[in-house]
């Protein structure tokens, strides 16, 4: 038997018994983040090669979304910031060995990025809205902006491709540069976090579209997707498995503990599976509404961050 | 120049001056400590062993907390000590994420907080409070670099480990077994 116990009664908010030092606001972040990351990629992707008529949704519609969810994203990180007036901190350095470094300047350049490509469609998207934004015409620059985004749109698009990746596969990385939280560390964890982030924004293009041919593309790329975040997930479990006895005590947690219902569940099996199953149903050719898998992606890509960020904080290492 | 602190656990009694002194010190806020005591028992009754050791930050030399700060809020100055510029914090937490021993917090003031080795006090050439406190003498502090030095005739001598060493950090907190 074995047992370690702190005898100067050392209670530190937040750190004992466990860590809670990052709480919903990063999964909620690490969700949208990749979301944001999914539909971006898809929107500049379907843009160079020259779809955006056929896949209005992608390009135009859907990017309404990233501006949104990226803004409420980076609120949610500074709220949960503890010294946050000296947030500004961030951007007087780049520090090439902290991976949220590389994501706060990441963000930095994609959400704007994102706010232009929006506007740049804002016409096309709300042709309604022209007139109500009447008040836009008394600003000159405002239309000068837009004419140079439209005209640019292509080197935006370049442009977002790699920062996109990057920006997916940081929020996988942040996790897993942790080296003390087993559960995290792991190499497969930044492609998975990519992929993810990728068959969520799929998923959010099915939803939004409403046009046949863009939600059969997007089910196809979905279901590619999910195929390959499943096969992803097999390879974090079984590097556990053959992993040093933290990492053991981490999978427990996944395959045989608390989180198993939540992990297995939510993630693999309502999350992945089904939807994997009625996306393949209609590829067959039979009817199924588009937006349930759609919404069970979501939901369990949403799931998937809450469960990795609050199950890795449990793990640590023994002495 | 490399600071180390070296703790026999075989003298410790696990009395918590050090944590005592360490608060009274650094002025660290009710609730909060800096370093702290951990027993542990191995084995089953009667054969039980127990092992007293006073722990705090490694001030590691691969510091995985340095690493991953995203400001450069937390480094290592002279002599290896790694500290934390407070109005460079942001106080995402990453350091805390990272850290093996779980030796950083977050000070209710907003940035992060933990052990300096008393950085204000080894410039006027004293000890950390801890180590100047201890009643049995069982915490040594000095240079490893000097092959003279206490601290390392101690690990010249005496059979000594150090905790998580898997976890490639390379602490500079020795205890002696």
């Amino acid at each position: 038997m074995q047992e370690e116990l702190f005898t100067s009664g050392r209670n530190i908010p937040h750190i004992d018994p466990s860590l809670e030092i990052w709480h919903w606001p990063i999964s909620l972040y690490l969700f949208l983040g990749g979301l944001s990351a999914g539909l971006l990629f898809f929107a500049a992707l379907f843009y160079i090669l020259g779809k955006d008529k056929e896949y209005p949704t992608t390009v135009k519609i859907a990017s309404i979304v990233p501006p949104i969810a990226l803004s409420i994203g980076l609120l949610a990180l500074v709220y949960d910031l503890t010294h946050k007036l000296y947030t500004w901190q961030l951007y007087m350095t780049f520090r090439i060995e902290s991976p949220m470094s590389w994501g706060a300047w990441v963000l930095l350049i994609v959400t704007p990025i994102s706010f232009i490509w929006t506007f740049s469609y804002y016409r096309e998207i709300y042709p309604r809205w022209e007139q109500k934004l009447q008040v836009f015409k008394r600003f000159k620059f405002l239309n000068t902006v837009e004419k140079f985004a439209q005209d640019n749109r292509i080197y935006m698009a370049y442009a977002l491709i790699p920062l996109t990746l990057v920006l997916g596969i940081y929020t996988g990385i942040l996790l897993s540069a942790f080296n003390a939280r087993p559960l995290w560390n792991n190499a497969i964890l930044g492609p998975l976090f990519l992929v993810s982030g990728l068959s969520t924004g799929a998923a959010a293009i099915i939803l939004l579209s409403k046009n046949k041919l863009e939600q059969h593309t997007f089910g196809k790329i979905d279901l590619a997707l999910i195929i390959v975040e499943l096969a992803l997930i097999v390879h974090m479990i079984m590097g556990y498995y053959a992993g040093s006895q933290v990492q053991l005590e981490a999978m427990e947690l996944l395959v045989n503990g608390e989180f198993t219902l939540m992990f297995f569940g939510f993630v693999v099996i309502l999350g992945l599976i089904i939807p994997a199953i009625m996306e393949l149903i209609e590829l067959i050719g039979f009817k199924v509404p588009a937006m349930v898998p759609a919404l069970l992606v979501l939901l369990g890509g949403l799931v998937f961050r809450f469960v990795m960020v609050e199950a890795g904080q449990i793990t640590r290492f023994l002495y | 120049m490399r600071y180390a602190m070296v703790i026999d656990t075989l003298k410790c009694v696990g009395c918590s001056d050090c944590v005592v002194a360490c608060q009274t010190e650094n002025d660290v806020p009710v609730g909060y400590c800096r370093d702290w005591i951990t027993e542990r028992v191995d084995g089953s009754y009667p054969n039980l062993e127990l092992e007293l050791r006073s722990e705090r930050c490694n001030h590691c030399d691969n510091a995985p907390c340095v690493r991953c700060c995203p400001t450069g809020a937390s480094h290592i100055v002279d002599g290896g000590v790694v500290m934390v510029t407070e109005n460079e914090c942001i106080g995402c937490g990453a350091c805390i994420e990272s850290c093996p021993y779980d030796a950083r917090f977050q000070h209710p003031d907003g940035y992060v907080d933990k052990c300096t080795f008393c950085h204000h006090r080894l410039e006027k050439g004293q000890l950390p409070a801890c180590v100047s406190v201890c009643p049995t003498k069982c915490m040594y502090f000095g240079d490893l670099d000097n092959p003279n030095s206490e601290v390392s005739q101690l690990l010249k001598n005496r059979k000594y480990k150090t905790l998580a060493p898997e976890a490639g950090t390379n602490p500079h907190v020795f205890y002696l077994i």
